[in-house]
């Protein structure tokens, strides 16, 4: 099957304690593309894409990795199946210096980056390898935190808005690495709620609004879709 | 006879070393503690409990099999952290979800559990365990006389800290237990598989407080309440060291050990509470403790 997903959730349902937070989110990734989901605070964003991993245990549904079954997995087997999580508070070590932040997170496949080439791909991270984790300015912790699942080989990335609260330059900066990532074959999921800055590297979007998927189109039909795209975002 | 500030000299180092002895455990037995305490967040009551554990281990160790005090020093850590690891995964790892207090309690009742079973089998007197032989006697330092055998508790808790502090300052497993002290969920996200990784931790917080009983075992005796009248000292030495700090744990310890001491030589009244006055005004002035980080 040329075209199965790579990754591929089907009615996910999703509870925070009591209360229901995810309400039949379905999704597909295919390998090496760039999917993009935009929503408002609060959509269920995050609230996906931790589910998608294990971090949220309550769900229902179907998730699937390469016909393989995430959901019963134990957290620390999902990252070992191929996803490497980004997450939005970054999880910059603030024990570890820069260089153990950077080796912390196991190698899943040999396919991931050596250390040369991140350190090429991040040189501040190279000056700054002895610092502790977070002292690193928010871009820096920001290329520490995706550099870090790029060692690991890990087959999809889970980027959770990765240019919040950052200076354009730094966005620019972090658009690019995306691009790169692209360009070598990576598969990106990313949560975003600047869909400028998503635009550049989507190939497709996902639309959420109250942990429900309210909409989906490809990248380059992405302004013939501006008033829904307005309403949904609130902007 | 020289004096120092009116006190006899040998005194007064007698007093520092019997504190820096002192501190030993106390740096020993916190470091377990902290580890345990700043990776599960359990305070382990039955630290006390598996102190002595590793002084009977080798105490039996020697009387009924006839395996003497170096092999002792590895065996009755084994022994004592394979017993931690099946409560670990028995027990203390389905209450990581519920309050703290839980696990506590726990341990708790495991301490008086285990004590109360020793106490059962052999009493509450004190069994004397010997030095091994390339230990007994005592040097003549010129300023005073040391008996060999404390020289060598000084010298190997020191190696043993910074050995741990190493292990997990140095290691990938030290960053792994570092950052998951920190964030266990990311951690466990990136893959590394951290239950496993928290009955390991428990494993070698039981396994250093077994192998301080065994080094404790020719000083002050094997008795089954050897751990419990320990552990309250130790206790406070952690709070003051700051809770789950590695390095804090250890440099308390001694310094503890040492101020004790030295408060039996000027204030002999004192020498009881010293520490928990410490405590006290630590807790007042700095309630994370020396070396905590405010959460």
């Amino acid at each position: 099957m040329r075209d199965a997903p790579l990754l591929e959730v089907r009615d996910l349902n999703a509870w925070y304690g009591e209360s229901h937070v995810l309400h039949g989110v379905d999704l597909d990734i295919r390998e090496g593309e760039t999917v993009t989901l935009l929503g408002r605070n609060g959509a269920g964003k995050t609230t996906t894409l931790r589910a998608i991993m294990g971090i949220l245990r309550r769900r229902e549904g179907v998730i699937r990795l390469r016909g393989q079954d995430l959901l019963k997995l134990p957290l620390h087997k999902v990252a070992q199946a191929g996803l490497g999580y980004v997450p939005e508070e970054r999880g910059i070590f603030a024990s570890l210096n820069v260089a153990e932040n950077l080796m912390l997170p196991p190698k899943v496949a040999e396919s991931g980056m050596s250390v040369e080439e991140i350190y090429r791909l991040f040189p501040n991270l190279h000056e700054r390898r002895t610092s502790q984790g977070t002292k690193l300015s928010g871009g820096e912790q920001q290329m520490l935190a995706i550099a870090r699942v790029l060692r690991t080989g890990a087959k999809i990335l889970l980027l959770d808005e990765p240019t919040e609260g950052l200076a354009p330059v730094i966005v620019q900066r972090i658009g690019d690495v995306l691009v790169a990532l692209k360009e070598r074959g990576m598969t990106i999921l990313l949560v975003e709620q600047n869909f400028r800055f998503a635009r550049k590297v989507a190939d497709r979007f996902y639309l959420m609004e109250d942990g429900r998927m309210v909409g989906s189109f490809p990248g380059p039909e992405l302004d013939a879709h501006m008033d829904q795209l307005h309403e949904v975002l609130g902007v | 006879m020289s004096t120092i500030f009116g006190i006899p000299a040998p005194a007064l180092y007698g007093q520092i070393l019997i504190g820096l002895i002192n501190g030993s455990f106390y740096a020993l037995l916190s470091l377990g503690l902290a580890v345990i305490f700043g990776l599960l967040r359990v305070i382990n009551f039955a630290h006390g409990a598996q102190y002595m554990l590793g002084a009977f281990a080798a105490y039996l160790l020697l009387n009924y099999v006839g395996i003497g005090y170096w092999p002792s020093l590895m065996l009755a850590p084994l022994i004592v952290g394979a017993v931690a690891v099946v409560i670990e995964r028995t027990m203390l790892s389905r209450l990581y979800s519920l309050d703290p207090l839980y696990g506590l309690l726990l341990t708790f009742g495991l301490a008086l559990i285990f004590e109360g079973m020793f106490r059962y089998w052999f009493g509450a007197a004190g069994k004397p365990y010997s030095p091994p032989a390339q230990l007994a006697g005592g040097v003549n330092l010129g300023f005073m006389f040391m008996p060999i055998y404390r020289g060598w508790v000084v010298i190997a808790s020191l190696v043993i800290c910074l050995g741990t502090w190493l292990l997990i300052e140095k290691t990938r497993l030290g960053a792994y237990l570092r950052a998951a002290t920190e964030n266990a969920t990311l951690v466990q996200a990136f893959g590394v598989n951290v239950p496993r990784l928290l009955t390991l931790t428990y494993g070698l917080g039981a396994a250093l407080a077994a192998l301080a009983g065994v080094l404790a075992a020719p000083i002050y005796q094997v008795s089954p309440l050897m751990g419990s009248n320990l552990i309250i000292i130790v206790f406070a030495v952690v709070v003051v060291g700051g809770m789950g700090s590695i390095l804090g744990a250890i440099v308390t310890g001694y310094m503890l050990g040492v101020l004790e001491g030295l408060t039996k030589v000027f204030y002999p009244e004192a020498s009881s509470i010293v520490i928990f006055v410490i405590m006290a005004i630590v807790l007042l002035v700095r309630p994370a403790g020396l070396f905590g980080r405010e959460e």
